[in-house]
């Protein structure tokens, strides 16, 4: 099984130089694409891929780039932004890219701005992740040491500056307009969609926003083709996917493994099933903003198009594991709390809606609930539901609500009646 | 050691930072975010004085930096303790039990989250998910992420003997 992505990643996450990492084959794309390669060229390559990105969105990367105008005297100057602001909960993919091969992260950069032909790019970490800021502006630096950044990168009369920004942190910064609107050093509030980024982003210029993960994958696609790339994978989507699980699992952690691995495979497999005296009632697929899956869809394989099948989304990967021995309604209470803390405020559903959630979700979990408390949940399901906010924050907070009320019903009206959280005296 | 107010100014190499930061982008006030923190690197927190002063540095009104200053977790606008304690408050770690974490915290630092010890050694926040979750419950102390916590390693961490 091949694992082009975290190849290079040592058990301690000590990430290689540069040397180490040129030795192991880096800084070939680089090498290939600025040696001969045209620009459309290379987004065809990415194109023919078929890679769909792994922020959780699942937009096809050869496009999003293909979108950029490619007159550059009438565009004004293009940008490429990397997508590190990893912050759906549950998820820590990114991290373990960023901090263990952090010239991987630049030679994609590298790549792909080349492609779109963008002479600055941005990386926008998330401000927590203080190691892997650390282990970014070292390896910019030596990258830019060794002549693969700056002006007339190997000779072949392209320039490419790139800067680490470390977020002030909030959620909301993952949205990629949200995202723009930081970057520009203002308050992070999403922007209306259409125009989008490739054609009006940071500064109204054109901008490529792509996640860690779906950047880290175009140097081994350009190295090794889009067949390669699309054996990787055990279903219809190619490639492979860093998975995570966390909950009462044995071994929590997370694992590259082939597009569409089954969801089983990954707890019981990877993260070496459940805990003594737990069992698995559902899990959240990919972080926080996906509907549950419950045990009974467990042999879903996990790729775009399966996990919607079973009424959820592949999201992140991130596999957050919910076991009989926690409360269903606190789970839910946590992560609505999440969501409303998070929320930028700008629109009024989901500024007044989330709170509103919260609350309710919180009386009923005290024992302190009716059962109109379920309708008005439901109402909220409704009105902060997909094309009714100005963003997806909102709707990624139904995700998770809409199915839990659909699958915990009977916890719900427990709570009610019994004026009580039954999992409070278990724990 | 009490809660430092500093009153002083930035220095000229502090000024001077700040302006090679606004050189990274096309508009000023891109660096606000990273000056800020960065004031906060030196200082802690950014104190009325500072934040004009960056402001003015960046080509901004005061109350729009301050609009930006408080819209993000990790800048502080009132003064922090020595070290800064954020136990994250997101689901894997709720599920692995963050909340009896969180509780010690309390009784060993002799405060609620959001509150400085007395002693101006500690402030505790609750902090989104910051991904360690295969660690959960997990926390940063200032910039280190700890792991696995529970009683025990929390002890350890505060330099607490049993």
């Amino acid at each position: 099984m091949e694992t082009p992505l975290t190849n290079n990643i040592r058990p301690d996450r000590e990430p290689l130089d540069i040397e180490g990492y040129e030795q192991a084959g880096g800084y070939r794309a680089v090498r290939k694409v600025l040696g001969g390669m045209a620009p459309a060229d290379v987004i065809e390559a990415i194109t023919q891929s078929k890679l769909r990105g792994r922020g959780g969105a699942g937009f096809p990367t050869g496009i999003k780039w293909s979108l950029v105008p490619k007159d550059l005297a009438a565009s004004g100057p293009h940008y490429l932004v990397v997508n590190a602001d990893e912050m759906e909960p549950g998820t820590f993919k990114d991290r373990l890219l960023l901090e263990g091969d952090p010239h991987q992260m630049i030679e994609a950069v590298i790549v792909a701005a080349y492609a779109i032909q963008a002479e600055t790019a941005y990386i926008f970490l998330r401000g927590e992740y203080f190691l892997a800021e650390r282990r970014l502006r070292r390896a910019v630096g030596e990258a830019d040491a060794r002549g693969y950044l700056g002006t007339n990168i190997l000779g072949s009369g392209y320039d490419l500056a790139v800067h680490v920004h470390a977020s002030g942190g909030r959620y909301i910064c993952g949205e990629e307009t949200a995202l723009l609107t930081a970057l520009e050093g203002r308050r992070a509030v999403p922007r209306a969609k259409p125009p989008f980024p490739q054609t009006s982003g940071l500064w109204g210029k054109p901008t490529v926003v792509n996640n860690v993960e779906t950047l880290c994958n175009v140097p081994h696609i350009i190295n090794n083709g889009a067949d390669w790339f699309m054996g990787l994978g055990r279903g219809e989507d190619g490639g492979t996917k860093i998975y995570g699980a966390s909950g009462r699992v044995r071994r929590p952690g997370s694992w590259e493994l082939p597009m569409s691995t089954p969801l089983c495979e990954i707890i019981e497999e990877h993260a070496g099933g459940m805990r003594d005296g737990y069992e698995l009632r559902g899990v959240l697929p990919g972080g926080l903003s996906t509907s549950f899956i419950m045990a009974d869809d467990i042999e879903v394989k996990m790729d775009f198009a399966s996990v919607e099948k079973v009424g959820s989304r592949l999201g992140t990967g991130a596999v957050i594991v919910l076991d009989q021995r926690t409360c269903p309604i606190g789970m839910l209470r946590n992560l609505e709390h999440f969501f409303a803390q998070e929320s930028c405020g700008w629109c009024t559903p989901c500024r007044d809606g989330l709170p509103w959630v919260e609350r309710l979700l919180a009386g009923i979990e005290a024992g302190e609930g009716e059962m109109d408390d379920l309708d008005i949940l439901e109402q909220h399901v409704k009105f902060l539901g997909p094309g009714r906010t100005f963003c997806a924050h909102a709707p990624g907070a139904m995700a998770p609500l809409a199915s839990g009320l659909k699958y915990f019903r009977a916890e719900f009206e427990q709570h009610i009646h019994e004026k009580r959280c039954p999992w409070n005296e278990a724990h | 050691m009490s809660i430092v107010e500093t009153e002083a100014g930035l220095t000229a190499e502090q000024r001077a930072a700040i302006e090679a930061m606004a050189g990274h982008y096309d508009d000023k006030r891109a660096a606000c975010i990273e000056a800020l923190r960065y004031v906060q690197g030196h200082y802690r927190w950014v104190s009325d004085r500072h934040l004009a002063e960056v402001a003015a540095l960046l080509d901004m009104s005061r109350a729009d930096l301050d609009g930006v200053a408080t819209y993000y977790n990790l800048i502080f606008r009132r003064p922090v303790g020595e070290h800064v304690i954020f136990l994250c408050d997101s689901i894997s770690c709720w599920v692995m039990g963050r909340e009896a974490v969180n509780a010690h915290l309390c009784k060993r630092l002799g405060i609620q989250p959001g509150e400085t010890s007395k002693d101006g050694a500690y402030t505790l926040l609750p902090i989104v998910c910051i991904g360690h979750c295969d660690h959960a419950p997990a926390m940063l102390l200032d910039d280190e992420l700890h792991g696995d916590l529970d009683a025990v390693r929390i002890d350890t961490i505060l330099g607490i003997q049993p």
